[in-house]
């Protein structure tokens, strides 16, 4: 059974359908990227599979149930607005916002004291929230997300304001979650970190799915008939090739509907170039996204 | 604020007993009245306390001494004054009325006068200080009632209700402001993913009202030390003040159910002001009329059978003030108290359901003003 499944939702505000007719699951062990232009409806989806709204039809199942405030202690959730209590020390907020998932006092302090060592928040424990930079505000809110072992997670822009260190530790902690068999659902707008931690991927837009399955083979589908080359020498006129665009360090090919890689291969061989690297190109999930948005749009 | 009021009281009782100890009393300073005789009736008794009257032979003379700084004020006894009982008094003073002690010297003065000779001496005094009335209450059998009334009893329960007026200004801007930071900073959301919009605004509301309920009983707690402390210092009318057991009941029940109410109301404009300030501003709507039975407790006095007092009894909003109010200056009918007491509870339950209705609805409308048709939209969808 998946760890989460939203079925045939719908939500409208003042009669504009912000969430059309939306279907998906997240399975256990897995991490599910959801994407989307601005205003496409992904935070209303989130924040339906978090009950904090209610869809105006259609069902959102959630570890086999309906959601319910003793399932919503499973939950972890990291709003794309961030909030702490400004005046509470990290390690208050941490135990209090713990303790509102059902965790004793002494268990959450443990914890709480293991993640901060973990992320290098610990001498930070003491301090005021107001005090804290937003990157290490965003560290807090994280451990906040997972303290009480989730099963489900649900990170809304969670590499907002976090320098590349951070970044990195954060993406590890996703990949130990995955690994420990946690579902997770990742809203962000940063295409190389989805196609970097996510098995499948949700492209939402105008509350309709637009793509939907497992990331490779969605590249796949969207593979162009062009390939990436790295040469010495002269290029020259080729047949096939119906335009050459440069790059820093490379060159794109793009070939004809006619002419396969495997031809262009044999002909760039035979012309005499030297040839450091041969690649057939598969379009980055950026490039997707403008594709498919941008089609969408017109 | 809760220990601060019980603090405030000690340190003025400290601070009255440290300055009484140093300061001298002060002198009464004697003051010269001039008088005109045209009737001739009025020779003696020129010594009135501190008010030495002085017999002057013509209105310009007269005039001519207070001109000249000799006399404060004076008067004059027409010939027909015993027909008309008119006196004149003549000042250089912009006043609403003469002052008290010169009015009693002088009405002391005709009436010694008149009497002079013809009545003892006992008797002029007894005529110039006709009544002490003293009273007693009873109860329904007969039995002197253990609690009298009177000014004394009036002092506590206008101090509960100012104190209860002011807690509930606090409370609400206290509650106000924290969901206005939560809803600002996006912290609701994270409380959302924990706890059902139920929960969160039950427990907000119980939260006030138990701090309300801890307040109320730091007063109670030191309002009797206070008291025997004060009379000790000032003596005399504080040492009548009496704390019934029957208003400390009213007091903690009212203070609870005021908190619970302003509670609510303060939950549900929060839910649906579009940031903290414009909370601020919507619940001194209902914040205000807490003070109207502070406002007319004059006319309370003056008045206190009149049917306006029971409506703001019964009337949620001005209940708890009204009610301590009244309780020092005359009887409350049982069933008024019942009424009172179910209207506010009635309006507790109801406004906090409604409450539960929009919180949901409009929570995170961040920003955005909430119309008034979308929320009776929201209330009609549920």
């Amino acid at each position: 059974m998946p760890a989460a499944e939203v079925n045939h939702v719908f939500k409208s505000y003042a009669d504009k359908a912000v969430v059309n007719d939306l279907s998906f699951s997240v399975a256990r062990g897995e991490i599910l990227g959801l994407i989307g232009p601005n205003g496409a409806g992904k935070t209303t989806t989130i924040r339906m599979m978090m009950d904090i709204i209610k869809p105006d039809s259609g069902d959102v199942t959630i570890l086999d149930e309906k959601l319910s405030e003793a399932s919503k202690n499973k939950l972890g959730y990291l709003p794309e607005e961030r909030g702490l209590y400004k005046k509470l020390t990290v390690i208050d907020s941490i135990i209090y916002l713990a303790s509102l998932k059902g965790m004793d006092r002494r268990s959450a302090e443990r914890k709480a004291n293991e993640l901060l060592d973990q992320t290098g928040m610990l001498p930070h424990k003491r301090k005021k929230i107001e005090e804290l930079s937003q990157g290490m505000e965003q560290i807090i809110q994280f451990i906040v997300t997972i303290i009480h072992d989730p099963e489900l997670v649900i990170l809304d822009e969670p590499f907002a304001g976090l320098d590349p260190v951070n970044t990195e530790l954060v993406k590890k902690m996703f990949v130990d979650l995955r690994n420990q068999g946690k579902a997770v659902i990742l809203s962000t707008h940063r295409m190389n970190e989805v196609e970097e931690l996510c098995d499948r991927i949700l492209m939402i837009d105008n509350g309709h799915t637009v793509l939907y399955g497992n990331l490779a083979e969605i590249k796949s589908r969207y593979r162009s008939s062009s390939v990436i080359l790295d040469f010495d020498g002269e290029l020259g006129e080729m047949p096939g090739v119906t335009d050459k665009r440069t790059h820093k360090g490379y060159a794109e090919l793009v070939l004809d509907g006619n002419t396969t890689p495997q031809q262009i291969l044999e002909r760039l061989v035979s012309s005499g170039i030297v040839i450091n690297r041969f690649e057939v190109a598969t379009p980055s999930l950026n490039e997707i996204f403008l594709k498919v948005v941008g089609k969408n749009h017109e | 604020m809760t220990l601060l009021v019980p603090l405030v009281m000690l340190l003025g009782i400290g601070v009255f007993h440290l300055i009484s100890g140093i300061a001298e009393p002060p002198v009464a300073e004697a003051v010269t009245v001039g008088y005109v005789d045209n009737s001739g009736d009025f020779q003696g008794y020129a010594q009135q306390g501190r008010v030495d009257l002085v017999q002057l032979r013509t209105p310009d003379d007269a005039t001519k001494a207070l001109l000249a700084g000799d006399i404060k004020e004076y008067f004059v006894i027409p010939l027909d004054y015993i027909s008309t009982g008119v006196v004149r008094l003549y000042t250089l003073k912009k006043q609403l009325e003469p002052p008290a002690d010169i009015t009693t010297a002088i009405k002391n003065f005709l009436l010694s006068n008149l009497l002079a000779g013809k009545v003892p001496a006992a008797t002029v005094d007894r005529v110039e200080a006709p009544l002490n009335l003293v009273t007693t209450r009873l109860t329904e059998t007969g039995a002197v009632a253990p609690e009298q009334g009177g000014f004394g009893n009036l002092i506590i329960p206008v101090v509960f209700s100012l104190l209860l007026s002011l807690s509930i200004i606090f409370s609400s801007s206290y509650l106000l402001q924290g969901l206005g930071e939560e809803k600002e900073n996006r912290l609701i959301e994270v409380l959302l993913s924990s706890v059902s919009a139920r929960q969160l605004l039950t427990g907000k509301v119980i939260g006030i009202g138990a701090a309300g309920l801890a307040q109320v009983g730091v007063w109670v707690i030191s309002t009797p030390l206070l008291l025997s402390l004060a009379s000790s210092t000032f003596g005399g009318f504080t040492s009548t003040i009496r704390l019934p057991a029957a208003f400390l009941v009213l007091a903690v029940v009212y203070f609870i159910l005021g908190y619970l109410l302003f509670a609510v109301l303060s939950a549900g404009i929060g839910a649906i002001s579009s940031n903290s300030r414009e909370g601020q501003q919507l619940i001194a709507i209902f914040t205000l009329p807490v003070f109207i039975p502070l406002w007319f407790m004059s006319l309370l006095m003056l008045l206190p059978n009149n049917p306006i007092w029971v409506i703001l009894t019964i009337f949620p909003i001005t209940a708890p003030v009204e009610v301590m109010i009244r309780f020092g200056v005359s009887e409350i009918p049982a069933w008024q108290l019942v009424a009172s007491i179910a209207a506010l509870v009635l309006s507790i339950i109801g406004i906090l359901l409604l409450t539960i209705k929009v919180f949901r609805t409009h929570l995170l409308m961040y920003g955005k003003r909430v119309r008034f048709r979308e929320i009776i939209r929201s209330l009609r969808s549920g």
